[in-house]
């Protein structure tokens, strides 16, 4: 077993076009549910929207790179409206189911022949990346060290990507310790309460919305950079490991989100190289070493539902926060 | 502190004492408010006002309508018809958050403590107007830093009235039942509210903690505040309140100052019952207590 060989791999995994993403997007999940107590079980539905408008406006409008994020953006502010408005005024469940289910909904219209010629339906989308390339400030040579060594496009996306998320979390930070991210909080505890207080507790949950839909959107563009757009990538799993990392970072924390992303890749990753090298090598007789692969995805589970447990508030969470049981 | 009743009763009512009496300087006036869920009349009421600058209590019996009514009057709830009014402003169709902005503020049955927040996070949610809960202000913090010290400052003295100053970095859910309610009333203070609604801010509370609350809701008509609130104890009533409402089955069956209605038969039955003044133990039977009438009349 080339035991070196998947150490190396696993840490080129803490920085990864992947690990960025899921961080911005895991961010937005934290301004949701974290900050605002929103259950959003769509983030997928938000990264899907930043792929594809981000690959849609280039190639099929021809628009420049950086066009097509805010198009991502813009197009992802009015997702944010159409599952908020008819379902923010209603009790916290509500937004969870239609979340979930406008997420498949959009990853189900994408993947359609329907819309064949924008969309390349369940083929997904590539070839849009001129444009991001030949804004690459980097000239061409190899940079960093071992299992981190890059060419100047793959340090261009992982600097790009980096900035993103450097303003993401300034950004988060800046709302949560303001009074508006006071009053969010606020509604997280109990909405009627802060209601009683004369705030406009639908207009914040919209906002919250928004901006962690945003997050989530700038993680999908980040996402879809290096290679292409493939639209199985955006089933509800993704939404569910997003929520993993969230929890096992810290719900309500600042660099929770950065922190977990790090160390659910570091153990998918490592588990995704080490399970099926375990069969290889002879230790589990029995099984191939794709169903070992598999295994990975059972851990998860188990993993959350450990942490859920044992550490309700994450790993940065408040210890306080443990010995009142949480919420409610 | 029993008001003297002949005084405000003249100041207070411009008529008899009857149910809807016209008040003098009404801060409140609901007019033909009902709520029905389903078949049942919850709320009733054909004319009620609310004098300024008073402490009016709402007593009834269980399921009279007295939160329903809190709920419709704050705009939490809406009812199915009916208009009201407050401070000269309908508030048909205007949501809660709005009413509570223009200084109507009231506080929950079960307490309503924001359990993740400290005490001084839930007493700053409290003020209005804030320019930092503004979205796009609030990433830039020279432009509320310095109200929001303001609010900070005024939020201290009210913790410190309410002797809540020393827990002001704890969280809400490590207080006390009855903290809490303290929590509650000193937050809604925080807006300057004209009226302030409190409902049954004495459930659940112990008697020491009662007596010092008793005492802050006194204090909030010192300081200019209306104050209605929800009460089943008749004994607080009568010691705090300027007026009371008595509600039955969703309908405002009297209304006076506490000395008049508690004498009042239609009260009588429809709330004390016949049992007005005995140990409870007598009415279920536990206690033996043989000179029933001897321990009616002290009372």
């Amino acid at each position: 077993m080339d035991f070196l060989g998947i150490l190396s791999q696993t840490a080129s995994w803490i920085l990864r076009p992947e690990t960025i993403a899921y961080a911005l997007a895991t961010m937005g999940l934290a301004v949701h549910f974290g900050y605002g107590g929103l259950l959003n079980f769509g983030q997928a539905g938000f990264m899907l929207i930043g792929g594809y408008g981000y690959a849609i406006s280039i190639l099929s409008l021809g628009w420049p790179w950086w066009a097509g994020i805010l198009v991502g953006i813009g197009a992802s502010i009015i997702f944010a409206f159409i599952l908020g408005l008819p379902t923010l005024r209603l009790r916290a469940d509500y937004l969870a189911i239609a979340t979930i289910a406008l997420a498949e909904a959009l990853r189900l219209i994408v993947q359609s022949t329907m819309l064949d010629d924008v969309t390349n339906s369940a083929d997904g989308l590539g070839g849009y990346h001129e444009g991001f390339r030949s804004a690459n400030p980097f000239p061409p040579g190899t940079y960093g060290f071992g299992p981190w060594t890059y060419n100047e496009a793959e340090l261009w996306i992982r600097v790009f990507g980096l900035i993103l998320l450097g303003l993401a979390i300034w950004g988060v930070w800046a709302l949560m310790r303001s009074p508006w991210g006071r009053v969010l909080r606020g509604i997280r505890e109990d909405e009627d309460a802060v209601r009683a207080l004369g705030k406009n507790v639908f207009a914040y949950k919209m906002q919250s919305l928004i901006i962690g839909g945003i997050l989530g959107t700038l993680g999908g563009v980040v996402l879809v950079l290096p290679s292409a757009v493939v639209p199985q990538v955006y089933l509800p799993s993704l939404t569910f490991f997003l929520w993993t990392i969230l929890l096992l970072g810290g719900a309500a924390t600042i660099w929770g989100p950065v922190l977990g992303t790090v160390i659910f890749w570091i153990v998918y990753s490592f588990l995704g190289l080490f399970l099926p090298e375990m069969v290889n090598a002879g230790w589990i007789p029995g099984v191939t070493p794709s169903q070992m692969g598999v295994v990975r995805f059972i851990l998860v589970g188990v993993a959350l539902m450990l942490i859920v447990i044992f550490r309700p508030q994450g790993i940065l969470g408040d210890k306080r926060e443990l010995s009142f049981n949480a919420r409610k | 502190m029993p008001a003297s009743s002949n005084e405000t009763k003249s100041k207070i009512a411009t008529g008899p004492n009857a149910p809807g009496v016209p008040k003098t300087d009404p801060i409140i006036i609901a007019d033909n408010v009902t709520r029905h869920f389903g078949g049942l009349m919850a709320v009733d009421v054909e004319h009620l006002e609310i004098q300024r600058g008073i402490i009016t209590a709402l007593i009834g019996p269980n399921g009279a309508g007295k939160t329903t009514l809190f709920n419709l009057l704050s705009g939490f709830d809406s009812p199915n018809s009916g208009k009201w009014s407050f401070d000269g402003t309908a508030l048909a169709g205007i949501p809660s958050f709005k009413v509570s902005q223009m200084g109507q503020v009231r506080t929950f049955q079960l307490t309503k403590a924001l359990s993740m927040l400290s005490v001084l996070e839930n007493m700053k949610l409290g003020a209005k107007g804030q320019s930092g809960e503004r979205l796009w202000s609030s990433i830039l913090p020279w432009t509320w830093r310095k109200q929001d010290d303001e609010i900070e400052a005024k939020a201290m003295d009210l913790l410190a009235r309410f002797k809540l100053d020393t827990k002001a970095d704890d969280f809400a859910a490590s207080l006390s039942g009855g903290q809490r309610k303290l929590l509650e009333m000193a937050r809604a203070l925080m807006s300057d509210p004209s009226l302030i609604m409190l409902d049954e801010p004495m459930a659940g509370v112990n008697p020491a903690l009662t007596e010092s609350l008793l005492e802050h809701i006194v204090d909030l008509k010192k300081h200019g505040m209306s104050v209605l609130f929800v009460e089943h104890d008749m004994q607080m009533v009568s010691h705090i309140a300027d007026w009371v409402v008595v509600m039955a089955e969703g309908k405002v069956v009297a209304e006076g100052p506490p000395s008049a209605v508690m004498k009042d038969p239609a009260v009588i039955d429809a709330y004390l019952g016949s049992h007005q003044g005995t140990d409870l133990g007598v009415v279920t039977g536990r206690i033996d207590l043989p000179d029933l009438s001897k321990s009616k009349g002290s009372k």
